[in-house]
């Protein structure tokens, strides 16, 4: 109700407007009250009803867990040498979810540490937008100069971290780089190869060699630290810790002081040599040349060096003792000879006469002696001794292609020897159902003559070779290679064994037929008629062996390199097996020197080198 | 009229200081209220600051400040407040043009620099704009129609819009509720508040269209701040952890981790009350609102109890603007409203806004101390 003036307008009535502004003050009152109890609620709400669930998201934003990378398995030779060794570093490390704009980080970063393409790419290739808390490495290697340059900046810089870490180190370099192989930086499939849960956080990985065919032993598992981090991801305190398990420490048959001596005694030239103990199959030496610096690619290869070492001269990256296929020309002789033996087809005193020429009934082709007018009437010994082609001839034709291959296909040719590295080339051991099945050709009789001397389809790796000349030396029981000999979890642990690899069964039922082998091996090396009786001068033990030579030919674009600067007379493949000491025999070699005059003249000298390295100390 | 002696006036100065000293026309519950909210923000602020007192000084000394000034102004006769009511407004009118022209501020122009000292003029329209229209409604007849309501809606808009277009959303809300509130309590009719609202939320959407990118974003991110976690939801999602972790009785002064780890972000301005949450818990959230609500309660007391009606207005709207900052930020904090920038009232660090407050709440204790005498 409004009071009007006497003109009829509205008069203000202090009064009413008091208890006006009294009822308002009440209504108003009330409308706050209600709104302040609707917030208390609110907070009631999540405090109470979602307080765990905050509770817990408070402790996922305040805790992280921060792997910890266990050391690496070391690699030690027989005697306990360390092969491959772990040295600390340090790395810079990214975790985008605290960066902000990760490119502009990345732009400024690059005018602190030293930061090159390939890096970039590499953090790229590694960023997953998904998983943004997850650290990624962006430079590994970092200088000292560059952690304390670092270090100055650090606060323009958060989520970025300089982290410690072990990385791998080869103390031998080159000298092991085609067997123990070496880690890098895990790629993306390595990744499909990992366990995520154990391993997501390894930066390094076996890439090829014994560090790659053991990793699940040398990678350990991750431990882990509970830290308070901050918003940026700096680790305020540790609150909890879980210890990794160190990764296990391998012993190797390999030989340090053999290996290098063998590397010395090539000389540079390129070629391959393994020696095996033909006891129990343990790989002593294992020779690739040229070979490589396997440090370089620890830490991720950069593009030059990569492209230096795959253009090298004499492919240096290519594992020779492992990969390299060759006819083995006449060092199959002694096992021909042995299938001869076995088969009952031969005694060591049967002759044949070589005239230099030798003809198949029937056939126009001349098959020759490496001598011109040939060797006269020889025996076994003798026609091991001169390796004499003529009598090979024909003991292939007797023998058939069906019992030599069978025989020969005992001392491991033409498939994997099962040593413990990937990648082994197979060979090819000549068979009439290798040729129906790869060439889907029929058999023809002069291919046989062809295989007695190593020659025709004949393909053999150096680790093959020195196998099958372990195998015979123990007498024609084989026994697989391998170079694990023991393991260890960590220091001070007691070593394990390695599962023992039972031998084959014999392959020689008479042992009288081992001994004319022998016999003629041992002439080859010491009868002065033996084509590599130069070794044997000055050493005091007695050495069996037998020579090869193969001319090289292009069977594929590895071979094509410049021949035009090899002298002619180097255009051979020289070739060279033995066993040592003939009557006890502890060590069994295979030589190949890819560019070489003769078996005899070129590898025969390298494996009398390694012979001494190895017989010319204390046995133990 | 006698002359009076040098004994008598003594007697009377004496008399006059020791009135005042008794009673320096503060209303003691109301003072005593505001202590105790001071000395909890600047505990807080000392905990969110990671104990930088330093930080914890600065505010301090702006209390000091803020709480002197209020003793000032309680002297000040109400009357004299309402004769410059005009002028006042008038001027911050002015500075509100300036500033647009001329400040300085991160983003938004809010911050004028006098050489001598610089204040964002937003501040003095929070209490120009309810003076102004409290001044207005005084001289009309109550309850307002709708030509009186449009005087007022005009002295209300065109502050807001100024301080709106520096741009500081927040700020032109809460000024803009500081006079509406005036207009409600002058008892605006309730068929005539609700059309009202009604046609506000019918031309809502058009409104839309003329927020700033980064004020919708903040609206957006209201309705689904898990939507961009990394963000714009940030803010929001950050702070509900830290509310929501510290549960019933929170886990204790100095052991917030989402500010100690700088999970939260202005932990010590507008998001310095989640801190507290995750600190104090329930317990002490409960305990902050009862003494807001008091503070209201006992500020709209003054204004039932106050002489005339630009009195009462200004003193009710003086009042319900503090519920304002209370709701908004306790709001946006829990993440119950959008995110806006308004400081939670003598907790969050930052002078100016609670040298206002204290002002204002100046100018209620003068409404007190010239009161209508009990009868």
């Amino acid at each position: 109700m409004i009071r009007l003036n006497t003109r009829g307008r509205a008069v203000k009535d202090a009064a009413q407007e008091a208890e006006l502004f009294r009822r308002r003050a009440i209504a108003g009152f009330l409308i706050i009250a209600a709104s302040l109890m609707v917030l208390l609620g609110r907070y009631a709400y999540l405090q109470v009803g979602r307080h765990e669930e905050f509770t817990t998201r408070s402790e996922q934003n305040r805790i992280r867990l921060r792997p910890l990378a266990p050391s690496r398995g070391l690699l030690y030779d027989r005697n306990g040498k360390l092969l491959a060794e772990n040295v600390p570093q340090y790395r810079l490390e990214i975790t985008p979810q605290h960066v902000g704009n990760v490119e502009s980080a990345l732009k400024r970063l690059g005018e602190v540490v030293a930061l090159s393409d390939e890096d970039l790419e590499r953090f790229r290739e590694q960023y997953q937008p998904r998983r943004p808390f997850v650290g990624i490495p962006l430079r590994l290697q970092l200088s000292e100069e560059e952690v304390a340059r670092f270090a100055v900046e650090r606060y323009r810089f958060p989520g970025v971290e300089v982290v410690p870490y072990l990385t791998r180190h080869y103390p031998y370099g080159e000298a092991f780089a085609h067997v123990l192989g070496y880690v890098g930086r895990v790629d993306a499939a390595d990744r499909e190869r990992m366990d995520p849960e154990r391993h997501g956080w390894v930066t390094q990985i076996g890439k090829s060699g014994i560090e790659r065919r053991y990793e699940s032993d040398l990678i350990g598992s991750a431990g882990y630290e509970e830290v308070e981090a901050d918003v940026s991801g700096r680790a305020l305190r540790v609150l909890r810790r879980v210890a990794p398990v160190p990764g296990r420490h391998l012993y190797l048959s390999l030989d340090a002081d053999l290996q290098t001596a063998a590397i010395q005694a090539f000389g540079g030239q390129p070629g391959s040599a393994v020696a095996i103990d033909p006891r129990n199959g343990e790989v002593l030496a294992f020779v690739s040349m040229p070979s490589f610096d396997p440090n370089l690619f620890v830490n991720g290869i950069s593009r030059r060096d990569y492209t230096a070492l795959l253009n090298g001269k004499d492919q240096p990256l290519f594992n020779r003792a492992l990969s390299g296929a060759f006819a083995p020309g006449s060092t199959v002789k002694p096992f021909v000879a042995l299938a001869g033996l076995e088969a009952g087809i031969r005694e060591p005193d049967d002759t044949v006469f070589s005239t230099g020429d030798f003809h198949l009934d029937g056939t126009n082709q001349v098959y020759r002696d490496w001598k011109k007018g040939g060797h006269g009437r020889v025996d076994l010994t003798n026609a091991l001794a001169e390796s004499v082609n003529t009598y090979f001839y024909k003991l292939a034709v007797d023998l058939g292609i069906e019992r030599l291959s069978s025989a020969l296909a005992g001392y491991g040719f033409g498939r994997a020897t099962g040593i413990d590295l990937s990648g082994e080339a197979l060979g090819v051991l000549p068979s009439r159902e290798w040729k129906l099945a790869t060439r889907a050709k029929a058999w023809y009789q002069g291919e046989t003559v062809l295989a007695g001397i190593g020659q025709g389809y004949w393909v053999v790796t150096p680790l093959q070779l020195s196998h099958a000349m372990a195998t015979l030396a123990n007498g024609g029981v084989p026994h697989q290679p391998h170079l694990l000999i023991a393991t260890q979890d960590g220091y001070n642990a007691v070593r394990t064994a390695a599962a023992a690899i039972a031998p084959g069964s014999t392959l020689i039922t008479d042992p009288s037929h081992f001994e004319a082998v022998r016999r003629g091996m041992v002439a080859v090396v010491n009868a002065p008629n033996g084509t590599a009786r130069r070794i044997a001068v000055g050493a005091p033990y007695v050495i069996a062996g037998k020579s090869g030579t193969a001319q090289r030919y292009s069977r594929d674009a590895r071979e094509e390199y410049d021949e035009a600067n090899v002298p002619e007379a180097l255009q051979h493949r020289a070739l060279f097996v033995c066993f040592a000491p003939a009557e006890a025999p502890r060590i069994a070699v295979a030589v190949v020197v890819d560019r070489g005059i003769s078996g005899s003249r070129s590898a025969a000298p390298i494996a009398r080198q390694i012979l001494d390295a190895w017989l010319n100390r204390p046995v133990p | 009229m006698n002359a009076l002696n040098g004994n008598e006036l003594v007697r009377r100065g004496r008399a006059l200081l020791a009135r005042h000293l008794i009673n320096p026309g503060l209303d003691l519950q109301l003072l005593v209220a505001l202590l105790l909210l001071s000395a909890t923000g600047l505990t807080v602020l000392y905990s969110a600051s990671g104990g930088n007192l330093t930080l914890v000084g600065n505010q301090a000394l702006r209390l000091a400040l803020g709480f002197a000034a209020m003793l000032v102004l309680a002297r000040v006769p109400p009357n004299v407040f309402r004769i410059w009511t005009p002028w006042f407004y008038g001027g911050t009118l002015l500075l509100l043009v300036i500033v647009i022209e001329l400040g300085e501020g991160r983003g938004a122009n809010r911050w004028l620099d006098l050489k001598f000292v610089r204040f964002q003029p937003s501040e003095l329209a929070k209490i120009a704009l309810p003076m102004m229209v409290a001044w207005f409604l005084s001289r009309r007849v109550l309850p307002p129609d709708w030509r009186t309501l449009a005087m007022a809606g005009f002295w209300i808009v065109i502050p807001a819009l100024l301080i709106a277009k520096q741009p500081d959303l927040g700020t032109a809300l809460l000024v803009a509720a500081s006079g509406v509130f005036v207009v409600f309590l002058a008892g605006l009719a309730w068929w005539r508040i609700g059309l009202i609202v009604g046609v506000a939320a019918a031309i809502a959407p058009f409104a839309w269209e003329h927020l700033h990118e980064y004020q919708r974003n903040r609206l957006r991110m209201f309705i689904d701040p898990e939507a961009d976690p990394l963000g714009n939801g940030w803010n929001i999602i950050q702070a509900k952890i830290a509310v929501g972790s510290g549960g019933v009785f929170g886990k204790g002064i100095l052991e917030s981790t989402q500010s100690r780890l700088d999970f939260l972000p202005e932990h010590t301005t507008d998001f310095i009350f989640a801190v507290f949450s995750e600190e104090f818990g329930l317990v002490g959230v409960s305990l902050v609102v009862l003494l807001y609500l008091f503070i209201v309660a006992r500020g709209l007391m003054i204004a039932v109890n106050a002489r005339d009606t630009y009195q009462r207005l200004l003193a009710g709207s003086i009042s319900m603007t503090l519920f304002v900052y209370v709701v908004v930020n306790g709001g946006m904090v829990s993440g119950l409203l959008p995110v806006v920038g308004v400081p939670m009232p003598l907790i969050s660090y930052g002078g100016t806004s609670a040298v206002s407050l204290l002002v204002a709440f100046g100018v209620l204790m003068s409404i007190h101390a010239h009161r209508r005498l009990a009868g």
